[in-house]
């Protein structure tokens, strides 16, 4: 039977089991949303901006591990998401996005809102496709869904002109792919892998270090046990967070610029790192030629081009990472000299390891405080939703304390940007991941400044009826920006200073959502519980100290092992951190 | 180092320019590109020279792989190959004496004249680029107008 492209591409997105798409309607893709809007299996969410859709379909994806779904007009429509494409192709999101296209006839012409979708969105997809024929519109869909789903993830972008949505083809919605250029790699090579084995075994201070391939790759149970069996501590990236129990006794926690003391000093004294889908980020190295001197490299990933970018991998294995581990785990328990052994001969360094995390731990002083510590707020929070809560950020300080303190041991539950750091993410994300699962328990954990970026979209939490806990961290500061003035910029405060912030509560209140503002620590319990218990969406508006910093911190290219650990003598005795009505000039806080 | 590398694409609009686009976004080398189809349709042959240590050209390798529309990438500066360039090169003759010292230069490098007014000769030289330049250099006293060249193009040695 005959169908017009559009009725072929709903039918496309059925096929493919998709059930929710984020987006806003125009011009050329009218038609399009007309079909959508003639049935109940795919549905629309409208968001007010078409960054609020494409953040929207990444937390979608983020939480499912299935692709998401935007679909947006040509021109500003399709420019609008760039910043998604951009964050989603970073950290590896599977994403497809569909942008209309002014009819095939006018390309080129600089018609009405035409813009180049392929070309500019070329650099931030992991592919793109023009659909000049509507004959080829299934197939391109049919590969799209699988380019961004399989291998190494990430966003593909399909632009579909006018026309094309208009005429008609025979639908056959094609069940199986042929892509001759692109056939990921999924199981490791055997050789490797026994090499690597080795490699552990002989290993005398051995660190696994893993990152976001790990929650792709859906590899948590097979990292416990080679963990657990080789008896090897477990340090994350802020991508691979969730990957293994912040409450496990191997667990380092976070590594990098923000992480813990004890996973940077192992992985500076380490003398073999076992990589585990990650691909050794700036902000995890630190200063390159002085990261990890005295470690052998093993490099498990499913992409080859993260292998030796940045670090030499000594034993390079390419290949999904659950899959790989799985084998590896199995050659370990197999092998001669039994890791059991391994437990005796691990001994000193674990001991090595819990000295560095008894000597600094992750700490924060809320007894006999004024003001609200912002970690305060956080660990109260994990306390009181466990391993419950699917936590979504946004970027900042807030971000880095979010990752410091949820423990949670399930992926799929730290959603954040990572690689493009996108203000702005954490909230249309949030909706995402609550629209993917109604019934959890989802967390935004935010700023006034991100949170801003994308305000709008209090609309759809609210219309439908999405029970995002938001969860706002409000010290009217761009506190990251401000935290590095005070450290590197004496104190110089150029634009990170926002001074008087609207009064979120009312917000809150205006787009129907209901709003509650902790002013002191004593409100924080009582507010958290009132607002976890409330039934739709809330605005949790936490006045903290404008001054606290997120420690331990490597300033930017310094060694891994080279922490702040606390403020400087300067930076303590130099501000007032005073918030209170009237007192600061700068800070003036709705009544 | 400099690499000559083959990179078989779909012979699709936009390949190109991913793959232009992927040397300048990492900061990668083009010393020359070269673009033409293949027996087969649907396949085109992109040759790249570009240079860069050994790491730099591994991961210009393991990414031309990635993009989804390559098919197949070789170095050939790793094996046996053979290189070619062509160039057309119009020169301005003035006296006659002149314009039979070009044509002894044409002749000695087998550069063929495939265009001749008066006061010009358009010579077509072909070979590895030492040869081009050399041709280049000899003819440049006489007074070059115009050079137009093809970049390079390079093919693998097959063993006996
Ligand atoms: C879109 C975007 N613009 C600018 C930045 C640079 N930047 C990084 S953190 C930060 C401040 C974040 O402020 P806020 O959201 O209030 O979080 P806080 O640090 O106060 O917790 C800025 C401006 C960014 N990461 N993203
Ligand atoms: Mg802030």
């Amino acid at each position: 039977m005959k169908l017009t492209g559009s009725e072929i591409f709903v039918e496309s997105l059925k096929c493919e089991g998709v059930k929710t798409i984020f987006g806003i309607p125009g011009g050329v893709v009218l038609k399009l949303f007309d079909v959508l809007h003639q049935q109940n299996d795919v549905e629309v969410v409208l968001t007010r901006h078409e960054q609020g859709a494409i953040h929207m379909a990444e937390g979608y994806a983020k939480a499912t591990g299935k692709a998401g779904v935007a679909l947006v007009t040509s021109g500003p429509g399709m420019t609008n998401i760039v910043t998604g494409l951009a964050d989603a192709m970073m950290d590896s999101v599977p994403l497809v996005a569909f942008t209309g296209q002014v009819p095939t006839s006018l390309i080129g012409n600089d018609a009405f809102q035409e813009a180049d979708n392929i070309g500019i969105s070329r650099p931030c997809t992991k592919h793109n496709v023009l659909v000049k024929d509507v004959k080829d519109l299934a197939t391109v869909i049919k590969e799209a869904f699988y380019i961004a789903n399989t291998g190494r993830p990430g966003p593909v972008l399909v632009d579909i002109p006018k026309d094309v949505t208009t005429e008609s083809a025979e639908f056959h919605y094609p069940d199986k792919v042929s892509l001759r250029g692109y056939r990921p790699t999924v199981s490791g090579n055997r050789f490797q892998i026994k090499q690597a084995a080795d490699e552990i075994l002989k290993a005398k201070r051995p660190v696994i270090y893993v990152g976001g391939g790990s929650v792709f790759s859906g590899a948590a149970n097979e990292v416990r046990e080679l963990a657990d069996l080789t008896q090897i501590p477990v340090t994350m990236t802020v991508m691979g967070l969730g990957s293994f129990p912040g409450t496990h006794p191997l667990c380092m926690g976070m590594l990098g610029m923000h992480g813990t003391y004890c996973a940077n000093m192992a992985m500076h004294e380490a003398d073999l790192l076992i990589a585990v889908g990650a691909r050794f980020d700036d902000r995890v190295t630190g200063k390159l030629s002085e990261f990890s001197p005295r470690a052998r490299v093993i490099h498990i990933d499913i992409d080859p081009t993260s292998i030796k970018k940045n670090v030499h991998a000594h034993i390079p294995i390419v290949g999904d990472v659950k899959a790989v581990l799985k084998e590896l785990v199995q050659v370990l328990s197999s092998m001669d000299g039994n890791p059991a052994s391994v437990k005796t001969q691990r001994r000193p360094w674990l001991k090595q390891v819990n000295a560095w995390s008894a000597q600094h731990p992750l700490a924060y002083q809320q007894e006999g405080k004024k003001e609200t510590k912002p970690q305060y707020v956080i660990d109260k929070a994990y306390e009181l939703t466990k391993h419950k809560a699917i936590v979504v950020t946004d970027v900042g300080q807030h971000q880095m304390w979010a990752a410091q303190y949820f423990k949670s041991g399930l992926q799929r539950t730290f959603l954040t940007s990572g690689g493009l750091g996108t203000m702005g993410f954490g909230f249309p994300a949030a909706i995402g991941a609550q629209k993917a699962y109604p019934n959890k328990t989802v967390l935004c954990i935010t700023s006034e400044g991100s949170f801003q970026m994308n305000l709008q979209e209090l609309a759809v939490a609210a219309i439908h009826k999405l029970p995002v806990k938001i969860i706002l961290l409000n010290n009217q500061f761009h506190g990251m920006v401000r935290q590095w003035q005070d450290l590197f910029y004496e104190g110089r405060y150029a634009s990170s200073d926002l001074g008087n912030t609207p009064d979120f509560v009312k917000l809150a209140e205006a787009y129907g959502i209901l709003g509650l503002r902790s002013e002191g620590p004593g409100d924080v319990e009582a507010v958290l519980k009132e607002g976890f218990k409330h039934k739709g969406p809330v605005m949790m508006d936490f006045v903290i100290d404008r001054f606290e910093n997120c420690y331990p911190m490597i300033p930017a290219g310094g060694a891994q092992h080279e922490m702040m650990l606390e403020d400087p003598p300067q930076l303590k005795t130099a501000r007032k951190p005073s918030r209170n009505k009237g007192e600061d000039a700068d800070a003036v806080l709705p009544a | 180092m400099e690499h000559v590398i083959s990179v078989l694409v779909e012979n699709n609009p936009g390949v190109l320019a991913r793959v232009a686009g992927l040397f300048s976004a990492r900061g990668y080398n083009i010393e020359s590109l070269s673009v033409a189809p293949t027996p087969d349709a649907t396949i085109s042959m992109i040759t790249v020279v570009t240079s860069g240590d050994e790491i730099i050209i591994e991961q210009i390798m393991k990414q031309l792989n990635k993009v989804i529309e390559v098919l197949k990438v070789v170095d050939l500066t790793e094996e046996d190959h053979l290189e070619r360039e062509t160039a057309l090169i119009k020169i301005v003759t003035k006296q006659g004496q002149q314009r039979d010292e070009a044509i002894r230069i044409a002749g000695i490098f087998r550069a063929n004249i495939v265009d001749s007014t008066p006061q010009t000769y358009t010579f077509e030289v072909s070979g590895d680029s030492g040869k081009i330049q050399a041709v280049i250099d000899r003819l440049k006293p006489m007074g070059i107008k115009e050079i137009v060249r093809t970049g390079r193009i390079a093919i693998a040695r097959d063993a006996l």
